[in-house]
């Protein structure tokens, strides 16, 4: 359930120092994926966003503030030392499931049974609730995507890596006797995003781009000593970003140096 | 109206229109508690102020805390019935109530719990057997259903349904079998006792509950159990001795309860060295492996370190010291004391693994969110008790509980 054994191990490395924290990552995601609106969406953990972007800073008073975003999609956690993914072990109604063909932590809304125990498991908040039936404004179902069903009200869901562009990208490639290739599969967020922060592909595959990007030694990964062995890799020239991205004890060093 | 014939044998019960009165009280907190049940399940969870940090709420630490104190009736019936300890007969038939009480109200609990109450049986059909949770479910359901199988008895043994032979054959039968039930009961309740802890253990990417364990057992496994039954039987006697003081009657001996005193005691001690050692392990080495110390988890909000020294030390230590000695249990305030104690700490501790696990958020740059349970919550967690009172109440006017009471009150 845990281990990767299939040729894929799709995942993301998002450049922290090229984001400028435009949210067009999480707009993305949300039209793609039929993400509705709430009433109030001022109640930011009840709503809904696959993609959270989240702003930091150095902790510092001006002039030497600095800031940055950070996006955070569901980190696809692969789990390590004999763990399992931590969300994917505790479902009791094996509503998510942890592909090993792909590397890929799925949701399936209809057989979840929102009893929220994977939210609890997961350390990013990238599980979500519907806590409310979405109010879809009359008409609206024609501008929903036909690939993600809407989900009801009282089951969790997340982000898939847009699971269903990989369905379509694997059906394109097996009727022109291909395989899928980089650009056939992206997710929506990769698309949108202005500044090029995010790149997405195979790590395993070292004719993509991520393959390479994941091994710099400036990238890092959230939460990275709790031992989840995530599939969404952070890179970053700046040593507060590193630090703020992961626990540390006092005085203890980053297991990567960064340049500055 | 008079109701005396379906009175236990040889015992006196208040007058109708008292227990009446006495009544009015659950029956209006199940008035709010099922108009809060109608407006979850109608409008959904939306009602309550969970949210997506804290995904469990008050009704998670009620059902933890009811199901561990009820453990005193798979503990009890566990001492009575397989090692043969008697003189618990006296008290056998309150543990098993209660134990029913606690499990059933816990499972129309959850069943409200959960975002989708129609598809609660996928647990079972789309089972994920490496899930605490699954287990939970299972072991919960079937240990209901062997209450049922050990309360159906006391309820044929009323006055007047057991001048119906055959269902007075039925019940001596169930009787004479009741320790395969109490064996059975011993095994799921050991195993989802331990699940629940399980639960919280497995966690490894929430540091504040993940605990490393025995093979695939993390530590809070075995500790869930040891509280459980060290608070469930000071539960069961305390329940006893609160029906003695409204009653104005003496329903068992105080020997039977400075047993149950003893028992739980010595129980608590054992836990309380394992828990200790338990929290200094994780705090020394758990904790620092994932870059974090112990104060970094009691800095948030509300959740300061009192409730540590709450839980180990008034609610921990204290009983389990006070109940070792024989002057204590011998007095019947002191044990009371050191009862109410013991099922305090087990309530706290099912209260931080529920709650501060998800008050304490694990990005370094993530806020704290607070939580308070709105009026819903509320009226579903006091409609648990209500439900308590009341089966207990009715109980205890019409069955045999208490195979004592004649002799001790004449």
């Amino acid at each position: 359930m845990s281990a990767n054994k299939g040729e894929h191990r799709f995942g993301m490395v998002i450049d922290l120092d090229k984001c400028t924290g435009c949210g067009a990552c999480s707009v993305a995601c949300m039209s793609e994926n039929n993400i509705g609106t709430l009433l109030d969406e001022t109640d930011k953990i009840r709503s809904i966003t696959w993609l959270r972007v989240y702003q930091i800073d150095n902790g510092k008073a001006f002039p030497d503030t600095q800031i940055a975003f950070i996006p955070r999609p569901c980190q696809h956690c692969e789990g390590s030392h004999g763990h399992h993914t931590p969300c994917v072990s505790v479902c009791p109604a094996t509503a998510t499931d942890y592909d090993e063909t792909t590397g890929i932590v799925s949701q399936i809304p209809t057989r979840c049974i929102g009893c929220r125990y994977c939210v609890g498991a997961c350390p990013y908040h990238a599980r979500y609730f519907n806590w409310f039936d979405v109010p879809w404004p009359k008409g609206a179902e024609r501008g929903l995507s036909p690939f993600v069903s809407p989900r009801m009200r009282g089951v969790v869901e997340k982000c898939t890596f847009c699971y269903h562009r990989y369905q379509r990208a694997k059906n394109k490639a097996f009727l022109e006797g291909g395989s899928v290739g980089e650009k056939d599969y992206q997710t929506a967020c990769t698309e949108a995003c202005p500044s090029g922060a995010i790149t997405f592909g195979d790590l395993n595959n070292p004719k993509h781009k991520v393959h390479e990007l994941a091994k710099n030694p400036l990238a890092f990964r959230l939460l990275e000593r709790l031992g989840t062995n995530t599939k969404v890799y952070y890179v970053s020239q700046r040593d507060w970003v590193q630090r703020k991205l992961d626990n540390y004890l006092a005085g203890e060093k980053l297991p990567v140096k960064a340049a500055s | 109206m008079d109701d005396s014939k379906f009175w236990p044998q040889g015992v006196k019960r208040c007058k109708p229109g008292m227990f009446i009165a006495w009544l009015l009280l659950p029956l209006a907190l199940g008035g709010w508690a099922t108009l809060s049940a109608f407006l979850c399940l109608y409008k959904g969870l939306n009602q309550t102020n969970m949210n997506d940090y804290f995904a469990f709420g008050v009704w998670i630490v009620v059902d933890l805390a009811i199901i561990a104190l009820g453990a005193g009736a798979f503990f009890t019936g566990y001492l009575t019935y397989v090692l043969r300890r008697h003189e618990l007969k006296n008290i056998i038939n309150a543990a098993v109530i209660i134990g029913f009480i606690c499990y059933s109200g816990a499972i129309l609990m959850l069943g409200i719990d959960i975002g989708q109450p129609a598809r609660g049986w996928f647990g079972f059909w789309h089972a994920n057997v490496h899930s605490m949770l699954t287990e939970v479910m299972f072991c919960i359901t079937t240990y209901a259903i062997v209450l049922i199988v050990e309360f159906v008895p006391l309820i044929l043994e009323n006055r007047q349904i057991s001048k119906v032979p055959d269902l007075a054959i039925f019940a001596h039968h169930l009787h004479r079998i009741m320790i395969v039930f109490a064996a059975t009961g011993t095994f799921l309740s050991f195993f989802h006792q331990g699940s629940l802890g399980g639960m919280f253990g497995v966690l490894y990417a929430r540091p504040f509950a993940f605990r490393t364990g025995y093979m695939i057992w993390p530590w809070t496994f075995f500790l869930f159990i040891l509280s459980a039954i060290a608070s469930g039987p000071s539960f069961t006697t305390l329940i006893v001795m609160w029906t003695e003081k409204m009653s104005g009657r003496q329903l068992t001996s105080h020997s039977v309860k400075m047993l149950m005193g003893k028992i739980s005691g010595f129980l608590l001690i054992f836990y309380m060295v394992l828990k200790t050692a338990d929290t200094a392990y994780w705090a020394n080495v758990t904790l620092p492996n994932m870059g974090l110390t112990m104060g970094d988890l009691y800095k948030q909000g509300p959740y300061g370190e009192w409730l540590l020294w709450v839980e180990l030390g008034l609610c921990g230590w204290l009983p389990a010291i006070m109940l070792m000695f024989q002057k204590v249990r011998e007095t019947y305030g002191l044990l009371a004391l050191a009862m109410i104690l013991n099922c305090s700490g087990a309530v706290f501790n099912r209260f931080v693994f529920t709650i501060q696990s998800l008050a304490i958020p694990v990005l370094p740059f993530e806020n704290f969110a607070s939580y308070l349970p709105s009026w819903q919550e509320w009226g579903i967690s006091a409609g648990v008790i209500a439900y308590g009172l009341l089966l207990f109440s009715l109980a205890y006017r019409y069955l045999p509980v208490f195979p004592q009471e004649a002799e001790l009150n004449k």
